[in-house]
């Protein structure tokens, strides 16, 4: 009884409960507080205040687009750089199920993904832009085929769902599908064939789209060939994101890609280096064929002119010669570095196109509205905690299969366990402890 | 449609072959597609006097947010140079006398309604269309908000009603399309134009009266319609007093079809779905084959390729692969 009088048993009151709740909320937050996760709140928060003002005061109360500038970050940015980013998806599915280089399979997954969550992260961008986004299925049904942007429209749509597609072997293996396994399985030569076409036709005409501009977009980037240019940049682009995405997978989920030895995978970086190098070196020479057909050479050395040879020198000839001597001198780090720079020259060039160099003699230049940037930034940051999300539930980044269609439990001994554990314990393995500094990981 | 062998270049150019040989131009100015009894409209820009009362009737009948009269007459507007806006389809502008002394000349501007609509081939879905009758009409039930008839237009004419969150439009001069083929007529700026400075008629009527003032008055006009060969003919033509480049209007469009422009790429596009396929499964053959070769053996399934290839990767990457100097990454 004297212990019940200096112990008094806790009473069970809604204050108790609020601060249970509190303290079990605290425990399942605390561990997820990276600083990466911390920012992707805030700015996921923000992003979501953009949308709601965009879809309740109109792109008038968001945006700083006008009618000389009708297309901005929107468009210039989540699009054009969106779509162009993600073309590893094609470019490597090409390689690998179309031109047999078997060894860059374990990249197909980890690319093909990226390009799916671009696209994606391109829709959302077009959904928010759109003056009227409910109708975005009128070009369905609605048909102008006259029009580039009416190609656009239906390629956008159907390179989608042939992502979300070449997306399903891994989302099959980890809820063991068999039938459907098998099934996309057989179906993906021909999947690999649709998107490269899809892609193709896409890419292009995104740069078509500025065919239309002669009047408006500086001579130095107008050019009939900017269909040919987008193309060629978009494999660029594809190629050297792979290459920046696989060194980061290595540096953040490198539980998961145990089994692939850095050694190697330096080497098949470098190989996709010395690919990224000779299309670039296309590229600067269809660029200057199309800079020569114009005969735009005396407008080099103006401000637009100077601007024209950082993307095209600086960001398009060198990142082509870094490539090369890295393949050369066999430096996969060098490789990594000339793939940040052909990035940054292809994103710069889409948006000299479609916002810098376009209007580019208006007295009054479009400069992005600051929720513009939010929210260009959110959906950056979305594309990260997806991705992330997803490389931790489905296998992706490991390059063997786990599961095959037939024969039942496959040949990765390694990495099934562990992508078990860190999608949520379904298979009863607790977490390892390499798994757990995984999900945690500053990305 | 007749491809003749440049066309066939420029667009092996547009895929990506031929890139560096294709493209030239058209060279000569196309015949005007413009049907002789189209309705058209003709601006004098001698006559104007600056009233601005077009652009009151303009607002009075596209029912947009109006004033009264009276305050169309203030000068202070002049002072900057406007274009077409949300709330105005039409503006007048002031620009300087062509000889010290005289009137200034005004320019009224608005959609030139082109034979050849760059808006209307940019619209995904058609809800810019060119009429029978000759203007250029819109369908906001059909506009999804792309906005790339605003980024398409050489004269810059559509606009956009960002502040509008729910039903958000492109605002253009339809030349009063409903009203006119409803009642009969002449659009409202050309009713109410206290000089007859736009006049309202067929394009073939319109041009005739056109080059006859600038026969009888050689010296009061420039020796040109603007409109009558502009991106291929618009329906709505200028006569003015002094050069068109020194009154705001762009005098670098060219003569040829803005439609004209993506033609080539567009008609590439079933090439590439045609071709693309072979290519690409030929490659797919060959490389097989190739594969097969090397291993000695025939080509099996393709889904046993996939797996075997998986196995395989490792070991012969490290064969393959060039002298590597592993990069400073750690654990």
């Amino acid at each position: 009884m004297a212990n019940s009088i200096t112990h008094p048993r806790p009473r069970h009151t809604w204050l108790t409960d609020v601060a249970r709740f509190g303290l079990l909320v605290r425990d399942a937050i605390r561990p997820r507080a990276t600083p990466f996760n911390l920012a992707a709140t805030v700015v996921l928060s923000l992003g979501l205040v953009v949308t709601w003002i965009r879809f309740t005061r109109g792109l008038g109360a968001t945006t700083n687009l006008s009618d000389n500038y009708p297309w901005g970050l929107w468009i210039g940015f989540d699009m054009l750089c969106g779509v162009a980013l993600a073309a590893g998806g094609f470019v490597l599915a090409a390689a690998v199920e179309l031109f047999h280089l078997e060894r860059y399979r374990g990249f197909v997954r980890p690319a093909i993904l990226t390009a799916f969550l671009g696209y994606v992260l391109a829709v959302l961008g077009l959904l928010m832009d759109l003056g009227r986004p409910w109708a975005i299925w009128h070009p369905m049904v609605f048909w102008q085929p006259h029009s580039v942007m009416f190609e656009v429209a239906w390629c956008v749509m159907l390179y989608s769902t042939v992502l979300f597609l070449e997306c399903l072997p891994s989302v099959c293996e980890r809820f063991r599908l068999r039938r459907t396994l098998a099934l996309v399985r057989r179906a993906m030569l021909a999947l690999t064939v649709v998107g490269v076409v899809l892609s193709t036709m896409h890419q292009s005409s995104l740069g078509g789209l500025f065919l239309l501009a002669p009047a408006k977009l500086h001579p130095l980037w107008y050019s009939q060939l900017i269909p040919l240019l987008f193309f060629i940049s978009a494999v660029i682009a594809g190629l050297s994101m792979v290459i920046l995405e696989s060194t980061l997978s290595h540096r953040l989920f490198h539980s998961q890609v145990a089994d692939q030895r850095p050694a190697d995978v330096d080497r098949l970086v470098i190989g996709l280096g010395k690919a990224a190098s000779v299309v670039l070196l296309v590229y600067c020479c269809v660029k200057t064929i199309a800079v020569m057909k114009a005969g735009t050479w005396n407008l080099l050395p103006t401000p637009y002119g100077v601007l024209f040879l950082v993307e095209v020198l600086g960001l398009g000839l060198l990142p082509c010669a870094l490539y090369a001597h890295a393949a050369r001198v066999g430096s996969a780090t060098l490789t990594r570095c000339a793939s940040v720079l052909a990035i940054l020259g292809v994103v710069l060039n889409r948006l000299n196109i479609s916002v810098i160099a376009f209007r580019w003699n208006e007295p009054v230049r479009y400069v992005p509205h600051w929720m513009e940037v939010v929210l260009s930034v959110a959906l950056i940051t979305l594309g990260l905690v997806a991705f992330r999300w997803i490389v931790n539930t489905l296998p992706v980044l490991g390059a063997r299969p786990t599961l095959t269609p037939d024969h039942g439990e496959a040949v990765s001994s390694k990495a099934a366990p562990s992508r078990g554990a860190v999608s949520g314990n379904d298979d009863g393995h607790a977490p390892s402890k390499e798994v757990s500094t995984c999900l945690r990981s500053p990305l | 449609m007749a491809t003749n062998r440049r066309d066939f270049l420029k667009l092996l150019g547009t895929i990506g072959a031929a890139g560096a040989v294709g493209g030239q131009a058209h060279s000569a100015p196309p015949a005007s597609s413009a049907r002789p009894d189209a309705w058209a409209m003709l601006s004098d820009l001698s006559l104007c006097i600056g009233c601005r009362k077009c652009e009151f009737a303009c607002k009075q009948a596209n029912r947009l947010p109006n004033r009264p009269m009276e305050d169309f007459e203030d000068e202070a507007v002049f002072e900057k140079t406007r274009r077409t806006d949300r709330h105005n389809l039409t503006v007048v502008n002031r620009f300087e006398a062509p000889q010290p002394g005289e009137k200034a000349v005004y320019a009224k501007i608005q959609c030139m309604h082109c034979n050849e609509p760059a808006c209307a081939s940019a619209c995904p879905v058609a809800a810019i269309r060119k009429t029978r009758q000759g203007p250029v009409d819109y369908d906001p039930s059909l506009c999804i908000g792309c906005r790339y008839c605003l980024v398409a237009c050489p004269f810059s004419m559509p606009a956009y009603t960002y502040d509008e969150p729910f039903a958000p439009a492109v605002r253009k001069c339809t030349m009063c399309f409903d009203a006119v083929s409803r009642t009969g007529g002449a659009p409202a700026c050309a009713k109410i134009c206290p000089v007859e400075a736009t006049t309202f008629g067929t394009r073939h009527e319109l041009l005739v009266l056109a080059r006859d003032r600038i026969h009888r008055n050689p010296d009061k006009y420039v020796d040109h319609v603007y409109g009558e060969h502009e991106v291929g003919g618009t329906n709505w033509l200028y006569l003015a007093p002094k050069s068109f480049a020194e009154l705001g209007f762009r005098t670098d469009l060219g003569d040829r079809p803005y439609p004209e422009l993506t033609e080539g790429f567009l008609s590439a596009v079933p090439l590439v779905v045609a071709i693309w396929p072979a290519l690409l499964l030929g490659a797919y053959a060959l490389t097989k084959r190739h594969e097969a070769a090397s291993r000695g053996a025939t080509p099996p399934l393709p889904g046993a390729v996939e797996l075997l290839g998986a196995e395989r990767t490792p070991t012969r990457a490290i064969e393959a692969g060039p002298q590597v100097r592993t990069g400073s990454k750690g654990k």
